[in-house]
């Protein structure tokens, strides 16, 4: 409903004021009136005529050409009969206009989160760990931006599709991310912005199913998010793979994640996100730690580190390739690493941690927690990374 | 006979010391400038621009026709300095990037984005 009311209005403001207005009106008659036969036309009908009444108060106060030329586009639109495709369409434009590239990406996930997901500002704002305020003006900004810079409401060309989808993909990315690593405190209380990031890659696959990559990131939320109930104990301490107990995964997503992924090869079109979500799957079907298929995992982020060469990229194919050849394999792709990107990365310094203690060299190894341990941004990472250096301390 | 450009800087945050009362008069006093310039003759174009919050930076990564990378918000670098500025009609701001990321400036360095004000309804 919101996404076809900026269709007609051309105004993000607008439609959420004549939306919010609608459902006003709704709480006061449908009490008393009851409740019609189709909600959902009777509220679009109502936001409808809230927006005409504003755009034509407006055109009357300021004489403009151009609001009088909208109001006679509007009072045109408004003849027509509303289709699910139609529908459809608005909400793909919508999601390409809150995702444009010309938006800071905290600007993009806020906006996503709000009219593409329908959180609150003050719900925002709690779990991104701001004020109100502060949420507020990010979104208001953003919505300025779109109006002043004429960020066009329309569905890219298919030339365009594949830059612009990215944009889309990394707001949904960031949101995950967000929701599994706060910035400070403890973890539990932010599984809601997992579960919104997968309504909102549920939605895009939804509205673009040829594009294989918008699959590939549902299945890699799905496949992530099956691990919800085993990543922390219940002292909301952090628990890694290894020590994870398997039988609170999810297996009914797991599943699903699968079944999304394999359709989405059948394409033939891979990239990172279908790569990620491979990886995810194949440690969720391994039943135990030792099970796990390293070498076939270590070989995915090869590719992945062959076309996408970033350093999260790179240190997880440590990872792999350390448990497929051996810790000192691993140290040797480690020390190839740029300094300067990975340096103040607690994961890296972790990581390097981990490989030197299974050496022997536990000495070394306390240095790298220590320094993973000033960069760790929450915690219970810190708390982990404690217990982790302690250990080799006796 | 030589031309030049004319290029006005200033504060231009919505809290910067100017008041509202005197923003109506500096307006005005623009009107007055370009009232006075135009008669003279020697005015060939200008534009309001709108604040550097609606402001999107484009570089094209890797040389010419290479991967068009936008940013929000305005160009912040010192070494680099103003070089020149074309005016761009165009659909919305995809269009407008579209075409900035043809100016080679973008990939020997920064192209600014900005809209212009629009007074034509005003």
């Amino acid at each position: 409903m919101l996404a076809t009311l900026v269709r007609l209005t051309g105004d993000i403001t607008l439609a959420e004021d004549s939306v919010q207005d609608a459902v006003v009106e709704a709480l006061h008659r449908w009490p008393v009136d009851g409740v019609p036969a189709n909600p959902g036309a009777w509220l679009t009908t109502v936001a409808r005529n809230r927006a005409l009444d504003v755009v034509r108060r407006e055109a009357k106060r300021t004489k403009k050409e151009a609001d009088a030329v909208l109001l006679d586009e509007m009072t045109t639109a408004f003849g027509e009969r509303t289709t699910d495709s139609m529908v459809r369409d608005d909400l793909l434009r919508l999601v390409f206009t809150c995702c444009h590239p010309a938006l800071a990406i905290e600007a993009r996930v806020a906006l996503a989160l709000r009219i593409l997901c329908g959180m609150s500002t003050v719900e925002i704002a709690r779990v991104f760990l701001v004020s109100d305020t502060t949420m507020g003006q990010r979104i208001s900004r953003a919505k300025k931006k779109i109006a002043t810079a004429h960020i066009p409401y329309r569905v890219p060309a298919d030339h365009e599709l594949p830059d612009r989808v990215a944009s889309v993909l990394v707001v949904v990315q960031a949101i995950v991310t967000a929701g599994h690593h706060a910035p400070e405190g403890r973890l539990d209380g932010r599984i809601d912005l997992a579960e919104e990031a997968i309504r909102l890659a549920r939605l895009l696959h939804d509205l673009m199913p040829d594009e294989p990559e918008c699959a590939g990131m549902l299945a890699l939320a799905l496949a992530t998010h099956a691990r919800r109930d085993a990543r922390l104990d219940d002292d909301g301490e952090l628990v890694l793979l290894p020590a994870q107990d398997r039988g609170r995964w999810r297996l009914d997503e797991i599943a699903e994640a699968e079944t999304v992924l394999d359709a989405a090869m059948h394409r033939r079109r891979a990239g990172p996100y279908q790569l990620q979500a491979a990886i995810a799957i194949l440690h969720d079907l391994a039943r135990t730690y030792e099970e796990t298929d390293w070498p076939q995992i270590a070989a995915l982020y090869g590719v992945l580190e062959a076309h996408w060469p970033t350093p999260v990229v790179r240190v997880n194919r440590v990872v792999a390739v350390a448990e497929a050849d051996g810790a000192d394999a691993g140290l040797r792709l480690l020390d190839e690493l740029d300094a300067a990107e990975v340096s103040s990365w607690h994961l890296y310094w972790s990581t390097r941690g981990e490989l030197l203690s299974r050496t022997g060299r536990r000495a070394e190894a306390r240095d790298a927690f220590d320094r993973a341990l000033e960069c760790a941004p929450n915690d219970s990472d810190r708390r982990f990374l404690e217990r982790r250096r302690d250990e080799l301390s006796r | 006979m030589p031309r030049y450009a004319a290029l006005i800087y200033g504060d231009l945050a919505d809290d910067s010391p100017i008041g509202a009362a005197s923003r109506a008069e500096i307006h005005q006093e623009y009107f007055d400038f370009g009232d006075r310039a135009g008669a003279a003759g020697v005015l060939s174009g200008g534009a309001a621009l709108q604040p550097p919050s609606a402001a999107t930076t484009v570089r094209v990564r890797g040389g010419k026709g290479g991967e068009v990378v936008t940013t929000d918000g305005p160009f912040a670098e010192t070494k680099e300095v103003l070089g020149g500025f074309y005016i761009i009609d165009a659909a919305d701001l995809d269009e407008a990037i579209r075409w900035a990321a043809q100016i080679p400036g973008a990939w020997l360095g920064s192209v600014e984005v900005r809209p212009v004000v629009d007074f034509s309804g005003s």
